[in-house]
């Protein structure tokens, strides 16, 4: 083993855990146990069923103090998992928590070996590798920083919204940034919500105002985050402010200047309305928006796009709001910390197209109906077909794009209940034959199961089968000028032809196309899929591996509108707990220069990401800034005279590792 | 020179936020692969010193795995960078020390890609049985018997 000095006589204590049959059942407990008291240095080894456990942490403790140990070795789980736990432990018995050392059999053991044998001799292997590594550890000082309390929220949806109230009322200062042009996202869009059948906007727009009105809030619209830098408890964040082309401070909503626009009709597709209405170059985006300001869409509007229009809103407009030369605007903000709440997108059918939308306009997806059947949607609450009739059948294709390996594998948790839904809001103002077509019924919230069976009392038909097609290819009269639907019923077994005048696709939900932009900006992780990784799927639920970055509703998995609530209450409560801590310890993972070796070559210099190493002119050596080092250890590695060094990754401690690991 | 017997040694050296990461969730998502892998973390994949990969060899590693974040997504802004650059390098240096070069391989493997993880310790296992024991290569000995330097 390489040689270092260390003071005085090494005294470790191996602590093995069971964690229950997780370990236990692959990894033979005894032998490691036999194994580890005879490697050097080793005082006591012993094995516990739950190390975790208050009385797992006693035993290290009492023995700390009792058999004077110095050095702990902990076999276990992940240390992303335990390892503050253990440190924790061996601070509050007296001893400095770095030297501690865990090793993880469990996931890289236990968890992952066929062989009983191989596992146990393997577990064998990462003791040695902790043992030996234990040996370099040196006592270090946490650093702590203060926290900055204010907090950035991204996305404003309901997500957004709760958690930014939650926050703003707790005292704290919110900077909620949006990009849309309102608040609300996709909530906003709804009818009503299941299972109460709750109009969605009356439940949601107090809270966009209260939003709007709360003085610990910033509100920004239309903007969109464009840089994060710094760390947990002090982020530094660039806000891109787009130009609306009308000061929301001025503006009152009083649609003046739509009514004056130079176009006396809406021409180009609505957003807020799926595309089924059109808006005019200058709009607002929905009655209920907040801030209720008009905006300009530069694509569209003729000023913008030859210079040569009348200007007729500028003049209509008594307060003076429109501003056609507003440029771009980066506003800087220091925050503690962000949560993310950025939502989802809705499956594109088009994928899909044997279900035909986009080529039978009698195909929609189901966002396009929750407008529909909203009174303040583009028919004004009436469900009308494109060409004006009213539907007298209407089929909901469940599962579109979810469930489905060729899509989306993933059960996308609001389809079934949606549809049911919009089944019932459809039967009760059309009192048209509506069928549904599921794969699985999955209605698993409070109230949700007895919700379907409302609905097939009401006499909605249900069809177990995924549907194959949707054609408008008549084979009988009565199938003439209808889209037929193609399915096998699976609880009948036959294969059916329903012949209906509306189709509803009930598509699934997806992660937003720029979740991996979002991600890097924060540094933190996705699944396969592009959901937000949370840092554990029980257990911490909101949090991210990166310190401060919170995520909450549906931006880290499929949820509906009960479930994005509690998650956004939940995010905003860690988000509390960390800054109303005013202080916080950070990882002495930093690294320094042993003046004595440095030659002042400039090697490490260029290579430090963060610009945390400058030249010392006077002594002609590196110097490096503790402050702004981020503990990667680049310049560590690349140190030819190993001047260079990283706490708690020593060289030293390094070899040990290797050496114990294979040796 | 294959041994079919030869079970050999591997080092992974996996940085914290991503393939420590993957290993994990290979772990929590039951997804066997080999014994053969050993792992040790550091906190970006830039921390590893070329000589760390030589001090393996010369501790009976048959093989050195390195995990780090797939381009663009390093923790520390660009240290897969400077792993991939020393990669290249020391991959150069071993041939000439007369290792076989494809003892040391680089792998991007994201959080999430527990199965990546699994089906590259399957690969190289397979790999390096083909190859045989590190004593085979003629360059061994002449590293056994030298000081790893630092």
């Amino acid at each position: 083993m390489k040689s270092v000095k260390h003071n005085g006589e090494i005294r470790i204590g191996v602590y093995i855990c069971h964690c229950g049959t997780n370990i236990a059942g692959k990894v033979k407990i005894e032998e490691v146990v036999k194994y580890a008291q005879n490697l050097p240095n080793v005082i006591v080894a012993r094995d516990y069923k739950y190390m975790c456990s208050d009385p797992g942490q006693d035993l290290i403790k009492k023995d700390i103090k009792e058999l004077k140990l110095n050095r702990i070795v902990v076999a276990s789980c992940s240390p992303h998992l335990h390892e503050h736990t253990f440190r924790k432990a061996a601070e509050e018995a007296g001893l400095n928590p770095f030297y501690f050392q865990m090793a993880n059999i469990r996931e890289h053991v236990s968890w992952v070996t066929k062989d009983s044998k191989e596992a146990t001799e393997k577990a064998k292997a990462m003791v040695k590798a902790a043992v030996y590594r234990v040996v370099f550890h040196e006592a270090l000082e946490k650093k702590k920083e203060k926290i900055n309390p204010d907090v950035l929220i991204i996305g404003g949806g309901i997500a957004g919204i709760t958690a930014a109230l939650t926050i703003a009322d707790a005292g704290k200062k919110v900077y909620l940034v949006e990009r849309e042009p309102s608040i609300g996202g996709h909530m906003a869009k709804f009818d009503k919500t299941f299972p109460t059948l709750d109009c969605a906007s009356c439940i949601l727009t107090p809270k966009m105002t209260a939003v709007k009105d709360h003085p610990n809030i910033t509100l920004l619209t239309y903007s969109e985050v464009e840089n994060v830098d710094g760390y947990v408890g002090n982020f530094k964040v660039k806000i891109r402010k787009k130009p609306r082309y009308v000061d929301i401070e001025k503006c009152v909503g009083c649609y003046e200047c739509i009514k004056n626009c130079v176009y006396k009709e809406g021409k180009f597709p609505n957003e807020f309305d799926e595309g089924l209405s059109k808006r005019k170059p200058i709009y607002i985006p929905f009655p209920q928006a907040v801030p209720l300001a008009a905006i300009i869409d530069p694509a569209t509007c003729i000023q913008f796009l030859s210079g040569k229009c009348k200007k007729a809103c500028q003049e209509a407009c008594e307060r003076g709001a429109i501003d056609f030369n507003m440029r771009e605007e980066i506003i800087e903000v220091e925050v503690g910390a962000i949560i993310v709440a950025t939502g989802f997108k809705i499956f594109d059918p088009s994928q899909i197209p044997q279900y035909g939308y986009g080529r039978y306009p009698n195909v929609y997806t189901s966002l396009e109906v929750e407008r529909l059947v909203n009174s303040s949607g583009p028919t004004g609450g009436e469900i009308i077909l494109r060409d004006g009739r009213t539907p007298k059948s209407v089929g909901i294709v469940h599962c579109v794009g979810s469930r489905d390996k060729n899509y989306n594998i993933w059960c996308s948790r609001v389809c079934c209940m949606y549809s049911l839904k919009l089944a019932h809001l459809i039967k009760e103002r059309t009192g048209a034959e509506v069928y549904n077509f599921y794969i699985d019924m999955r209605t698993p919230g409070k109230g949700y199961e007895e919700f379907y069976l409302k609905l097939m009392e009401e006499g909605v038909h249900f069809i177990r089968g995924k549907v194959a097609e949707v054609t408008d290819w008549a084979i009988t009269p009565e199938e003439e000028g209808k889209l037929i639907i193609r399915v096998e019923d699976t609880l009948i077994g036959v294969v059916r032809r329903i012949p209906v005048d509306m189709v509803i696709l009930s598509v699934g939900l997806t992660p937003q196309p720029d979740a991996d932009e979002v991600r890097r900006l924060l540094n933190i992780s996705c699944s396969k899929e592009g959901w937000f990784l949370e840092r554990h799927p029980k257990l911490a639920p909101v949090s991210t591996f990166t310190d401060g970055v919170f995520i909450a509703g549906a931006c880290q998995g499929p949820k509906d509108i009960p479930d994005t609530v509690a998650q956004a209450e939940a995010a905003a409560a860690e988000a509390l707990a960390l800054i109303d801590k005013s202080e916080i310890t950070l990882e002495p993972n930093t690294a320094f220069i042993d003046e004595e070796k440095c030659s002042g070559c400039h090697v490490c210099i260029a290579l430090c990401p963060y610009s945390a190493i400058s030249f010392n002119e006077e002594k002609k050596i590196a110097h490096i800034n503790e402050a702004l080092c981020k503990g990667c250890g680049v310049c560590v590695a690349a140190c030819p005279s190993k001047a260079a060094q990283q706490r708690l990754f020593l060289d030293e401690q390094i070899y040990a590792e290797i050496e114990g690991a294979l040796v | 020179m294959k041994n079919n017997n030869f079970e050999p040694k591997l080092l992974g050296i996996f940085c914290n936020w991503c393939t420590y990461l993957a290993a994990d969730l290979a772990g929590v998502s039951r997804m066997d692969y080999p014994a053969n892998l050993r792992i040790v973390r550091t906190m970006c994949s830039g921390r590893i010193d070329p000589q760390f990969i030589l001090w393996a060899f010369r501790n009976g590693a048959d093989g050195v795995l390195i995990g780090g974040c797939h381009p663009g997504d390093c923790h520390y802004i660009e240290g897969n960078y400077k792993t991939l650059r020393r990669y290249k390098l020391l991959k150069r240096v071993l041939k000439e020390m007369g290792i076989n070069d494809k003892r040391l391989r680089l792998e991007w493997i994201s959080a999430s890609e527990g199965e990546k993880l699994q089906r590259v310790v399957k690969e190289f296992v397979e790999e390096i049985k083909n190859l045989g024991p590190i004593s085979n290569d003629e360059a061994f000995k002449k590293l056994l018997t030298s000081t790893k330097g630092g």
